[in-house]
């Protein structure tokens, strides 16, 4: 009888080649392409004044403003909920038909998610100088361009999280003799309620801050405001905005973590 | 009195996709009311034999009955009629962990409704009531409202039955129900599928792999080694020795 060896790292495990290669390459595609698309960080630091004198122009905010600012505010978050929402209803059913994990034929799965690949690749702002091309100016055009553009990245998380879960429920459900749908309403949906509506509250969020860039090409809200004052150089107006801005961004934060305590 | 068989296997094949030969000639009679134990080692394809009962796994070539009926064929509704006819058990209990007790249970009914109904949680009252006698007969009544992770293994399992029984199965397939459990867990999870056998005469086919358990509760044993059938016995005639041998051939070919 031999003494069975004991396993050995091989050459590659025990010199750590893979992330030495790895580190490697992603610092050379850093360098090649600062170069490649003219980055100037020298320049960063020598007009490092010029952004130093907008900050102390800002640090005066003007407090009066903020009453008029309250209502496309307002505007700003209800585009955001209703874009937001309407993206994430479309998002579910395409979530699910990208999962590999509930939808095996190859081909279906394939489509839907060149499909949403086409829409992921479709920047917002041509989005919305599309639609206020097609509704005019105003929020319908901001509200459809945060649908298409939550749809495109909701249903990305949202498939990987469906790729994610245990399978065993669904086995269970199957074997009881269960329909497809039903089994994704019993065996799927409480596995990934709660992943979902922190996704929905990060998309709500971002669409807070997306939707202020957006008002620049006339999509409605607090965008319009925010391009005015700066360009009347109004700094103390734009401070308020930007304050006011994040205040709203903070609050999704804190019901998010909230509701994510709570459901989890 | 010669009565007609609930489950038969003839001349049953099944090939892997990836050529790993899971079933080969299966020629089995199952008489209603049974409780059957396969036995197996590892890979013998006592799962794959338990899964093409409720076509959850399809067979390659041969034909299963079902109540006399070839069950090939079934599609849609009619699948999922056979398996709702066909309880199932797991090792790993399979339970849809953050809902209630009680929404696991009735999932096992959902079968009986249309699907929208079951979107909507539309059980009626009588089915209500079913789920806590389900649950009673396992003894959790109390854990109907509990959150389903909440529950120890033996519990789950006990749970996972219960949801079985909504389905008022005429079989109940069990894969190795007991083999993460502790011995007294043990006892009250294959106590539970005793009772059932016996008292509801539900056809009970269980994967094992302790040959005391399996001497202990079956009525037949029938033993696989690498997909073919090896062994048959009505317990009466089963040994020691035989059920021994079954494990212990293949580990010394091996
Ligand atoms: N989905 C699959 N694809 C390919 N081969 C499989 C698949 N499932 C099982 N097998 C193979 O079929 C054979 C029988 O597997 P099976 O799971 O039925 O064994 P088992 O007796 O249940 O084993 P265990 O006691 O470990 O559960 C094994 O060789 C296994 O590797
Ligand atoms: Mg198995």
């Amino acid at each position: 009888m031999s003494i069975p060896e004991a396993p050995r790292r091989s050459w590659m495990q025990r010199w750590h080649v893979k992330g030495i290669v790895v580190t490697s390459l992603l610092l050379v595609l850093l360098v090649t392409s600062s170069r490649m698309t003219g980055v100037d960080v020298g320049m960063f630091f020598s007009n490092f004044g010029q952004f130093l004198n907008l900050l102390v122009r800002m640090s005066h905010p003007d407090w009066q403003y903020a009453n008029v600012i309250v209502r496309p505010l307002l505007e700003t978050i209800q585009m955001a909920i209703l874009g937001t929402t309407i993206g994430a209803a479309f998002a579910v059913p395409f979530a699910v038909l990208s999962a590999s994990n509930l939808i095996h034929n190859r081909f279906l799965r394939g489509l839907t998610r060149l499909f949403l690949d086409l829409v992921r690749t479709l920047p917002d702002l041509l989005l919305a100088a599309i639609f206020v091309a097609v509704f005019g100016i105003g929020s319908t055009a901001g509200v459809v361009t945060l649908a298409i553009f939550s749809f495109g990245m909701v249903s990305k998380l949202f498939y990987e999280v469906i790729e994610t879960i245990d399978m065993g429920p669904l086995e269970a459900l199957t074997s009881v003799g269960a329909s497809k749908v039903t089994i994704i309403w019993y065996a799927v949906l409480p596995q990934i309620l709660n992943q979902f509506v922190s996704y929905f509250l990060y998309t709500l969020e971002i669409n807070v801050r997306a939707s202020t860039v957006l008002g620049y090409l006339g999509a409605g809200g607090i965008g319009v405001f925010l391009q005015r004052s700066l360009s009347e150089f109004n700094y103390s107006q734009t401070a308020v905005i930007i304050l006011a801005t994040l205040a709203v961004v903070l609050v999704i934060d804190g019901i998010s973590n909230h509701l994510r305590r709570v459901l989890l | 009195m010669v009565e007609a068989p609930i489950i038969s296997f003839k001349n049953v094949n099944k090939i892997y996709s990836n050529g790993t030969v899971g079933l080969k000639d299966i020629n089995l009679e199952i008489p209603q009311g049974q409780f059957l134990v396969v036995v197996g080692l590892s890979g013998a394809g006592k799962s794959t034999l338990l899964r093409t009962i409720n076509r959850m796994h399809e067979i390659t070539s041969g034909e299963i009955k079902i109540d006399g009926e070839p069950i090939h064929a079934y599609k849609g509704q009619a699948l999922r009629l056979l398996r709702r006819k066909i309880g199932m058990i797991f090792q790993g209990f399979n339970l849809v962990n953050r809902s209630s007790v009680e929404r696991n249970v009735l999932s096992g009914r959902v079968s009986y409704y249309p699907t929208w109904k079951t979107l909507c949680g539309l059980f009626t009252q009588a089915d209500r009531e079913m789920a806590v006698r389900s649950l009673q007969r396992v003894n959790l009544a109390d854990k109907l409202y509990t959150r389903a992770d909440e529950l120890s293994g033996g519990q789950q399992q006990r749970v996972a039955i219960a949801r079985t029984l909504m389905q008022e199965p005429k079989i109940i397939l069990a894969d190795e129900p007991v083999a993460s459990l502790d011995p007294l867990t043990t006892k009250a999870v294959m106590d539970t599928l005793q009772r059932l056998n016996r008292e509801d005469n539900i056809t009970v086919i269980v994967n094992l792999h302790s040959v005391p358990l399996a001497r202990q509760y079956a009525d037949r044993i029938i033993g696989l080694q690498a997909g073919q059938l090896v062994y048959d016995r009505p317990i009466s005639e089963v040994t020691e020795a035989d059920l021994n041998e079954i494990y212990v051939t293949e580990a010394v070919q091996a």
